[in-house]
């Protein structure tokens, strides 16, 4: 009977096994290869100076100074932003509109919005923040614009968090004669803290690395001062680096990679951080 | 404990019993599950596995066709013996293996393909791809599963259309396509109303003549009606094998006496 | 007393319902932004030059406002990346729910996590600096800017992506399928291909319809490695220029507000924006449909 099959299924079974572990031998080594190869060609550049110093026309003596302190200005006006307002639609779409149409729509919409193309959220944010409400190339417009981008997340992480929370607590509450939102402050929110921070500081990680969006409303890749409010213009890291990156000199492909280092040092971190948090909130959880 | 037998079928080739098993120990982790099980089976009769849930019914039912391999950290000691040959031993192919041991599992669970490939799963993959030998070998194992008339117009739908009854018997069906010389059942009916339970077990009856059926089930009446002999299991032991008659009305075991007349379980 | 609080209730409830509100008007802000503006850059372009012309020169001198060029270039990185990452992307799913012990699949999935959290910027580095150069030994002809290297390394950050929808699709389907078909003597690669894959299809298409969605609106990878030529080719070896890779490079020049040059970046914005909208409303769609079907 086996004699029907072109390669028999053991053959079929193995031949498989081979394959897959071998694509996924080869996806691994590309990352590997990617660190190494950003590795090399950076490191020599990372030293205190590469923190301190201005950019400047020529590459070795250029910093990440400027490009540093706008991405950290750039971020916090970003969480102040998309913080409360992706937790509480978050809050409300798993809490109280759980069956109305508004909440369907909403919902719709939000798995819509995590699929448009962030360089379209550039376009917006240009025409909205930049041109009608007058910010300019602002941290302000950069941080709005990032903060509709990142907002999707924080609400599907919250909701999924408080998603997690077992109906009995609830019940506990409302049983003790708690209203709706006692019952979602003091006991919904704390057991879903967990999940929420996990969800906040993955957003964030996606936050540093947006580059595209950023270019459109207008982040300048030649800032010689540090931004001091968020009405200055700016530059960020990956603007930085993604200027360096088009250069032809190989001076600032050394930066560029340099930069690149520090770049995925600030993304590892954060996502370890979310990864360890999750881990353990899980943990807690799961019982 | 097992005496003259009467039950034997005469002829077949393989000494007198079908199945048979000794020594077996089977451990999740460092737990055991299961201690030190042996047992007989004679070809062409319906054995019934009873016990309270957690007992190692299930588990023991999934030592016949190597289920357990799908489990991580099992380990098991001792032999098991269909048609005198040591499953767990000998260098098997254990897919091979399976394709001689038919399974029906607790919830009906038919592929969301066409009730007739469904049917037709165990022979396509063993190759077989001739339109006409599969209608033929779909036909005559719905037929045996009692199924045919009510299905025969549409063998194109979705066997998720049927309904739960239909399904599990559309899920013997599949099983026993491949020909299989045993049927292992690990409570086929207690998803099912009562009217479906009913055909389930009309069905078992009649398939006696051709397979050497295990059924594990947790309703003792079915185990009463259906089973030629009965296993009473308790603790992950074997407490009591004999005719189905004697578990029911004169057991041996005082444990055995307590969990048929409702003492626990 | 009583009444203050269910006031207080109802006033909390209606600030959570503004902020909900934000995502709509998020929506609602993009349609209009992109439409507006849209709208006057076709009352100068005629609608059938843009979908017709070949070529796609708004910088220029002599004008031409062709979307096809551009298109041509999404299109042809995109398809690179999907051949890719699709086929890989799957394969490691089954391979991870199927074959892999519960100890690698621990080890390989953060790793995959890792590859989906490098920013872009960093893979078009990785494309520019390292993969064309590495491809140029192997293909004399490549120019520095091409289709393929940055159509690659898109497709390996789209894996991570696939290979995650996808094994959740194939982890819903229940253990009951994956018995039946052991019981019946299915091997592994059977049981994974014939039962397991079949029944998650829909989750597995979802997945790939939001991997084409994500590298069609990719911008980085292709704005630094694939240049900046709307060129109409099919041809991975030359240089391109994708609809992202545009509105970059417009927002980097001086183009007057206002100005047609200023709206193209609306038209092409508008063209990604329904090709995307599309695809994320197939695979919404999709998904509430097959959500419930093995509950």
């Amino acid at each position: 009977m086996n004699r029907k099959h072109l390669i028999s299924p053991k053959s079929q079974d193995k031949l498989f096994k081979i394959f897959a572990a071998l694509c996924t031998g080869l996806v691994l080594l590309t990352l590997l290869v990617l660190l190494i190869d950003i590795g090399i060609k950076g490191i020599q550049r990372i030293n205190w100076s590469f923190f301190t110093n201005l950019p400047s026309r020529h590459p070795e003596e250029s910093g990440i100074y400027t490009a540093l302190a706008g991405m950290v200005g750039l971020l916090f006006f970003t969480v102040i932003i998309a913080l409360p307002i992706g937790i509480l639609s978050g809050i409300y779409l798993q809490e109280y509109g759980k069956r109305n149409k508004l909440a369907k729509f909403i919902e719709i919409n939000i798995s819509n919005l995590a699929g448009v193309p962030s360089v379209i959220y550039g376009i917006l944010g240009l025409q909205l923040f930049v041109r009608t409400a007058g910010f300019g190339n602002s941290i302000l417009s950069g941080a709005l614009t990032l903060a509709l981008l990142i907002m999707p997340v924080i609400i599907v992480s919250t909701r999924e968090a408080i998603k997690a929370v077992p109906d009995s607590l609830r019940e506990a509450s409302f049983g003790l004669g708690a209203t709706k939102w006692q019952t979602v402050r003091r006991v919904v929110l704390p057991a879903s803290f967990g999940g929420i921070l996990t969800g906040i500081i993955l957003s964030t990680s996606r936050a540093i690395g947006e580059t595209a969006p950023l270019i459109v409303v207008g982040a300048l890749a030649y800032v010689p001062f540090v931004p001091e409010g968020p009405m200055d213009q700016y530059t960020s890291l990956p603007i930085q680096i993604f200027n360096w990156t088009s250069r032809p000199q190989q001076g600032f492909v050394v930066n560029a990679a340099a930069g690149i280092i520090v770049l995925l040092l600030f993304t590892f971190i954060l996502n370890g951080t979310a990864i360890y948090l999750r881990n353990r909130w899980y943990k807690k959880t799961a019982i | 404990m097992v005496q003259k037998d009467s039950y034997i079928t005469e002829g077949s080739p393989y000494g007198i019993y079908k199945l048979r098993v000794e020594g077996l120990n089977l451990y999740y982790g460092t737990k055991q599950a299961l201690k030190d099980i042996s047992i007989k089976i004679a070809p062409n009769t319906v054995t019934a596995f009873i016990g309270p849930s957690g007992c190692g019914k299930s588990t023991f039912l999934r030592c016949f066709n190597r289920m357990n391999d799908l489990i991580e950290n099992v380990t098991i000691t001792g032999s098991v013996m269909v048609d005198d040959i040591d499953i767990y031993k000998n260098m098997i192919d254990v897919y091979q293996y399976r394709k001689k041991i038919g399974m029906v599992f607790q919830k009906p669970n038919p592929f969301p393909k066409s009730i007739f490939e469904n049917v037709a799963f165990g022979l396509r993959i063993n190759g077989e791809s001739s339109k006409s030998v599969l209608q033929g070998i779909v036909e005559s194992a719905l037929r045996q599963a009692a199924l045919w008339e009510e299905v025969k117009d549409n063998l194109n739908k979705s066997a998720l259309t049927l309904s739960g009854g239909q399904q599990q018997r559309l899920c013997i069906a599949r099983a026993i396509a491949v020909k299989p010389s045993v049927l292992l059942m690990d409570e086929p009916a207690s998803s099912l109303d009562p009217i479906s339970t009913a055909k389930i077990e009309e069905l078992i009856y009649q398939l006696k003549d051709q397979f050497t059926i295990v059924i594990v089930t947790h309703n003792m009446q079915q185990a009463a009606r259906v089973s030629d002999k009965t296993a009473f299991f308790y603790l992950g032991e074997l407490i009591e094998f004999d005719k189905t008659d004697k578990i029911f009305t004169n057991p041996s075991k005082e444990a055995t006496q307590n969990y048929i007349t409702g003492r626990f379980g | 007393m009583n009444r203050i609080r269910i006031r207080s209730e109802k006033v909390i409830e209606w600030i959570m319902i503004l902020c909900s509100l934000v995502s709509v008007l998020t929506t609602i802000g993009i349609i209009l932004v992109l439409s507006v503006d849209a709208f006057k850059f076709f009352k100068e372009v005629p609608f059938v030059d843009f979908l017709t012309d070949t070529q796609w020169t708004p910088l220029f001198e002599d004008k031409h406002f062709g979307i096809m060029p551009l298109l041509s270039g999404t299109l042809l990185t995109t398809t690179i990346a999907i051949l890719l990452a699709v086929p890989v992307g799957i394969t490691i799913a089954v391979f991870l729910n199927e074959y892999a012990s519960k100890k690698f699949t621990s080890v390989v999935k953060p790793l995959l996590e890792v590859l989906a959290a490098v920013p872009t910027v960093v893979y078009g580095f990785f494309a520019l600096q390292f993969v064309t150069p590495l491809l140029q030994k192997v293909i004399p002809g490549l120019a520095g800017f091409n289709a393929l290297s940055p159509g690659i390394v898109m497709g390996i950050m789209i894996i991570p992506y696939i290979t995650s929808l996808s094994e959740d699709a194939l982890r819903a389907v229940p253990k009951s399928l994956r018995e039946a078909a052991y019981g019946l003597g299915a091997n592994r690669f059977q049981t994974a291909f014939k039962v397991i894959v079949p029944a998650a299809n829909s989750g597995i298409v979802v997945s790939v319809i939001l991997a084409i969605s994500r590298a069609l609106g990719e911008t980085m990878i292709v704005a630094i490695a694939a240049g900046q030529q709307p060129r109409l080719t099919f041809n991975p070896l030359e240089s391109v220029e994708t609809i992202t890779t545009y509105i970059v490079q417009v927002s980097m020049g001086d183009v007057p507000q206002d100005s047609l040059e200023y709206r193209t970046i609306f038209a092409a914005g508008i063209t990604l924006f329904a090709f995307t909208f599309l695809l994320n409303n197939i695979s919404f769609w999709m998904r509430k449909k097959y959500q419930h079907r093995y509950e």
